[in-house]
């Protein structure tokens, strides 16, 4: 067991402006759990991924990950090394696939830096030397496990961009396992799913945190979803942590329950 | 009949050298949203770098064809590729995140950078090359009306069928390929998963400059004479071609640089030579007022 927590968080804050999205903010995510993000919308949860994906430079603050005996600092790692070095992964509110490439394609690419390695940058993979076409083969290999816990292995040759949503949705998370992180960051993939793929998202959800060991982030607005798969909690509103802590306690914490509700106590 | 042949032969050679610097174009459009105007002047350079290679190679006494062609592709190849990846690394990739007018403005700043530089080292006199590829076979003949087909012609069709194979395998099937279409798509999510984003479109640059390299040579083999002006011409027709075949597509580049360079050599053998540029861009105008894409380009929907 590491010492260090897997993320953590440190007085995070990110400034647009006059407005706070972020305002000092710490948490910690740790392996093997999953830590839901939740808060009204405008909280900065969406403002808090894109910090920790390199897609904003906070206005202040530290993103620590640790893993595997290193250590990272995001804030000062450019976007493609956080994917490839310090290994986070995530998915987006509105689905980002590579919609013209196959949906086998979309998660072969996100191998890419295992790829790039094997084929000596490309020389070798041009000539079709056989390291290459090992290497290639183990990419193929991982893309149709992770298409059979997604359920889309039937549909592996379709374009991306012409599946349903709901599996849009999948292969996006389906996409991010690919890159072998050790911090998964879901943006609401539960949005706009029915009850039946909500309850196999939350299947699958489990499945990774428990058969993979990583850290999961997930922002949702499905309570139903949150209560039941997430470890921890972190609840924020107007850029600020409001609470933090098991489902349970967060379920009953009153300032939770006013910042849903509204400021009039008593509410069920 | 013979005429028309003949005309088609002549066509195909100049589509050829069309096609291959158009990829250079379209490959950078479809990536970086940009027209690389600069790129004409690449392929200018390759040409010069042959025309070095060929007159040091025969001071040298280096004359048998097939080596000297061979030293002087590889040549081209290796260094003109340095012009365009410090095309990239210093004009643009600064300005990447700037109004597109402003990569424009640079692109041609480049553009007459380029000419400038080779016109002060090389001087602006056209320089000549012996022919280094003689011969022919004849494949038809009325009266005394010969069509042949030179050597040299099927030379530079085989190089560019050889060439666009390859790189059509690379796009296809390698890593660098693929990472190359996910950028394409989208940027930032290619960074997302990891993909070295800067570093492929460096690679972009270099592969678009590599084709280019070899348009050059193959010109100088064609026409036997360079300057630093012929970048101007060539690439405004490449970048048409492009544009006719559908920007952003890499079939629609090849098909487009064969039909440009067949409507030229038809337009000339039929009509009238001087007008042969007004030909093609006549062609341009009507393909685009009735498919605005191109001939092979997909409509871009817009991004919700």
């Amino acid at each position: 067991m590491n010492a260090l927590p897997l993320l953590s968080v440190e007085r995070l804050t990110m400034r647009f402006g006059g407005l706070m999205a972020v305002d000092d903010v710490s948490f910690a995510a740790e392996t093997g759990h999953i830590t839901a993000i939740i808060g009204p919308n405008g909280a900065g949860k969406t403002t808090l991924f894109n910090c920790l994906t390199g897609f904003y430079a906070p206005t202040s603050g530290l993103m620590r990950l640790a893993h595997d005996g290193g250590e990272f600092l995001l804030e000062r790692m450019e976007g493609f090394r956080i994917a490839a070095r310090a290994k986070v992964a995530r998915t987006f509110q509105n689905i980002r696939l590579f919609r013209g490439m196959s949906v086998l394609e979309n998660l072969i690419v996100a191998q890419h830096n295992r790829l790039m390695r094997a084929s000596g940058y490309t020389l070798a993979g041009l000539i079709g030397l056989g390291v290459y076409r090992d290497a290639e083969r183990q990419a193929v290999e991982r893309a149709r496990y992770w298409l059979e816990q997604v359920g889309l292995t039937a549909l592996a040759d379709l374009d991306a961009g012409g599946l349903p949503y709901g599996d849009q949705r999948l292969l996006e998370i389906a996409r991010a396992m690919c890159t072998e992180p050790r911090l998964l960051c879901l943006d609401e993939p539960a949005a706009g799913l029915n009850a039946r793929e909500s309850a196999g998202l939350n299947a699958l959800l489990t499945f990774i945190r428990n058969t993979h060991r990583i850290g999961v982030l997930l922002i949702e607005h499905d309570m139903s979803v949150v209560m039941s798969i997430s470890d921890r909690i972190v609840v924020l509103d107007y850029g600020r942590k409001i609470a933090e802590g098991a489902p349970e306690a967060v379920r009953r914490d009153p300032a939770v329950i006013r910042a849903y509700l509204g400021e009039e106590e008593g509410a069920p | 009949m013979e005429y028309f042949t003949q005309q088609l032969i002549n066509g195909i050679t100049l589509g050829a050298i069309y096609a291959l610097i158009a990829i250079g174009y379209t490959m950078v459009y479809g990536i970086i949203g940009m027209i690389n105007f600069a790129h004409g002047e690449v392929f200018m350079i390759g040409a010069f770098i042959s025309i070095i290679t060929f007159l040091l190679l025969g001071l040298f006494g280096i004359t048998w064809a097939p080596l000297a062609i061979l030293v002087a592709l590889l040549v081209t190849m290796a260094l003109t590729p340095l012009y365009g990846w410090a095309l990239e690394r210093i004009a643009y990739r600064p300005l990447r995140h700037s109004p597109r007018l402003a990569a424009l403005i640079t692109a041609i700043g480049m553009s007459i950078f380029l000419q400038n530089y080779v016109q002060l080292v090389q001087g602006a006199r056209i320089k000549p090359l012996q022919p280094v590829v003689t011969g022919g076979i004849e494949i038809m003949r009325r009266d005394d009306f010969v069509v042949t087909l030179s050597t040299m012609q099927i030379l530079i069709v085989v190089l560019t069928v050889t060439l666009m194979a390859g790189f059509t395998l690379l796009i296809q099937r390698t890593a660098l390929g693929r990472a190359q279409r996910a950028c394409e798509q989208d940027l930032k999510m290619a960074a997302l998963v990891g993909v070295d984003v800067d570093r492929t479109i460096a690679l972009t640059f270099v592969m678009g400059a590599v084709l280019a390299s070899v348009a050059g040579l193959i010109f100088l083999l064609h026409y036997g004479v360079v300057d630093f002006h012929i970048g101007f011409n060539a690439g405004i027709k490449a970048f048409t071609a492009a544009v006719l075949g559908g920007i952003g597509s890499l079939p629609g580049a090849m098909l487009g640089g064969l039909l440009i360079g067949l409507i030229e050599a038809f337009w000339s053998a039929y009509f009238s030579v001087e007008y042969k540029d007004v030909a093609a861009f006549t062609v341009l105008i009507v393909v685009l007022i009735f498919r605005p894409t191109g001939l092979l380009g997909k409509p871009d929907i817009e991004k919700v």
